[in-house]
């Protein structure tokens, strides 16, 4: 017995991926908020600079600023530093194109609040097609 | 997503490997976003290849354009034979300025694939205007007309300014949309997508560049990507303020569009801005959220600037002349580097009124095709800047590792000739 929890929403990006969940309150910017080669936040104010997202469950609200965005995440793709899966809330060209050229799991409008429910260090496993994520949560 | 038989056929292959990829593209990112369907669009501003740093880094060969762009332009793997674009496209900010690109500390290899990325864009028929503000060099967007532009800055600026419709397009899209003339029917092609979603008192009077700039970088901030409308005190705004009010809610959030009562095109009074619903929020603008963005611009603490950087997004010919009356007769510091951006059809007539030669004298320099921190070029050893631009305060400290300044185009030049700065918030 568990204590997993689960949720549903609409899968965008097909795949399967499981791994220790990065959680940001806060919007992610690509160009000029992130470091493509390393996966790593840059942004001089936002709560995880100098955390990379490098292999990890992505968190986060959605993306904001320049238009550079899908640009520098398919280059954290071709460099090897993209996350494992994304989780996000907020619709946008920016993280939708982002999505596709990104190319790994991704889901949205789920039926919990994915930045209450997911704490940084949870290991969530993102299944892109049937649009289910699962928080483990060993009892 | 529902397809018209036209694009059906270029899914099958009718316009041939490179269209198709393009096509594929469209469908795949339409139906992330929701989209019902695509819209014809024949107003496209682009990115383009490899020339910025973070694209030039992660390709095998930067100098093989064809590849280059199937890859960065249409997220293909397969590399096609690019043929012209089909919709009118226009070239955004490039990797240097070939006029000064020695000056700005490029290498000859980047060099080489700038050059090689602009004789592409000319045999494929994409104008290459290398600015940030395709607007304000030959490509005006009407009315309602359908565009895919990426640039922020830009978006924000055709959206609100001119009524023109686009998302925030990104490179991949924008390349597939030069190709096939196509882009998803989406929220800001939408006339109920349009519609303001936030109702933004100023209570703070905001006239000048400076205030502009921070009421923006405040909207960005709080309001993420929501649809501002904003009433109150308000000054003018001519079109180097929006410009600059755009740019920097562009960069704090995601902020697309918004509109000012009695002044913006789809905003003749505040009810029809809503779309006569009420505004999901109420906010106010007052003097201590213009002090809040303000200290949050501001990273630098050495007084010792070594790097001014104006014309972001780039520079009018009235601010050029601005500075340059603001230069008549003095001198920039000789421990201090002071850039000009401005795009490369206004550097030319800048040439003609002699503009140029007299910031060259005074110790300036005009450059155009490129940004620090987009292309990020800077002075041999610059350590600290200054801009009058909260878009490149904020980028700065991140793509370039600068402690930054900000400031008025006077605090700036003022700084330029002291060679410290005397800026502040007044």
């Amino acid at each position: 017995m568990t204590g997993d929890i689960i949720m549903r929403g609409r899968g965008v990006y097909p795949g399967r991926a499981e791994g220790l969940a990065l959680v940001s309150s806060m919007p992610i910017s690509g160009f000029g908020g992130i470091n493509p080669l390393t996966g790593t936040i840059t942004e001089r104010r936002h709560e995880l600079v100098g955390q990379s997202f490098k292999g990890r469950i992505l968190v986060f609200p959605g993306a904001k600023g320049s238009s550079g965005w899908a640009s520098n995440f398919q280059a954290t793709r071709l460099a090897g530093a993209a996350p494992g899966a994304m989780i996000f809330c907020k619709m946008s060209t920016k993280i939708a194109l982002g999505v596709v050229v990104m190319r790994v799991p991704a889901v949205t409008e789920l039926d919990g609040d994915p930045l209450v429910l997911i704490q940084s260090g949870d290991h969530v496993c993102v299944d892109g097609d049937q649009g289910m994520v699962v928080i483990r949560r060993p009892s | 997503m529902r397809l018209t038989d036209d694009e059906k056929r270029l899914l099958d292959g009718e316009g041939g490997p490179a269209r198709r990829a393009a096509m594929q593209l469209l469908v795949c990112y339409g139906n992330v976003l929701g989209a019902e369907r695509l819209v014809d669009t024949n107003n496209v501003a682009g990115g383009g290849v490899a020339s910025l740093p973070n694209r030039r880094d992660v390709v095998a060969n930067p100098m093989d354009m064809d590849a280059t762009f199937s890859l960065l332009s249409l997220d293909s793997d397969e590399a096609f034979e690019i043929p012209p674009v089909k919709a009118n496209t226009y070239k955004l900010i490039e990797g240097m300025d070939a006029r000064h690109w020695q000056l700005q500390g490029v290498s000859e290899r980047t060099r080489a694939i700038v050059e090689q990325s602009q004789s592409f864009c000319g045999k494929l028929g994409i104008s290459k205007c290398n600015t940030c503000t395709p607007y304000q060099v030959g490509n005006v967007p009407m009315f309602g007309e359908h565009c895919a532009w990426m640039e922020s800055s830009a978006v924000i600026f055709i959206n609100s300014v001119l009524g023109a419709r686009s998302n925030c397009e990104g490179a991949q899209s924008t390349g597939a949309a030069s190709l096939v003339g196509k882009i998803p029917y989406w929220r800001l092609h939408t006339t109920e997508g349009r519609r303001a979603t936030h109702h933004v008192r100023v209570e703070y009077r905001v006239d000048d560049m400076m205030d502009w700039g921070l009421l923006g970088y405040w909207l960005g901030e709080t309001l993420d990507d929501a649809i501002p409308v904003l009433t109150g005190e308000l000054g003018p705004g001519e079109l180097r303020k929006l410009k600059h009010f755009g740019a920097a809610a562009a960069t704090s959030g995601g902020i697309e569009m918004y509109h000012l009562v009695g002044r913006t095109p789809e905003a003749p009074s505040l009810d029809a801005a809503l779309g006569s619903r009420p505004a999901r929020e109420e906010l106010v603008f007052t003097d201590a959220h213009r002090r809040e963005a303000y200290a949050n611009l501001n990273s630098a603490t050495d007084p010792n600037v070594d790097f001014i950087m104006l014309g972001c997004p780039h520079n009018s010919l009235e601010q050029i002349r601005l500075i340059v009356r603001l230069l008549e007769g003095r001198k920039v510091h000789s421990d201090t580097a002071l850039w000009i951006f401005t795009p490369n059809a206004l550097r030319d007539v800048a040439d003609r009124q002699g503009y140029t030669e007299i910031l060259q004298k005074a110790g300036a320099v005009l450059m155009s095709d490129t940004c620090p921190a987009l292309g990020r070029v800077k002075p041999e050893g610059a350590r600290v800047v200054a801009t009058d631009s909260c878009k490149q305060a904020h980028y700065l400290p991140a793509t370039l590792g600068l402690p930054t300044y900000f400031g008025t185009v006077e605090d700036c030049v003022h700084s330029a000739v002291a060679g410290r700065w005397v800026g502040g918030l007044r």
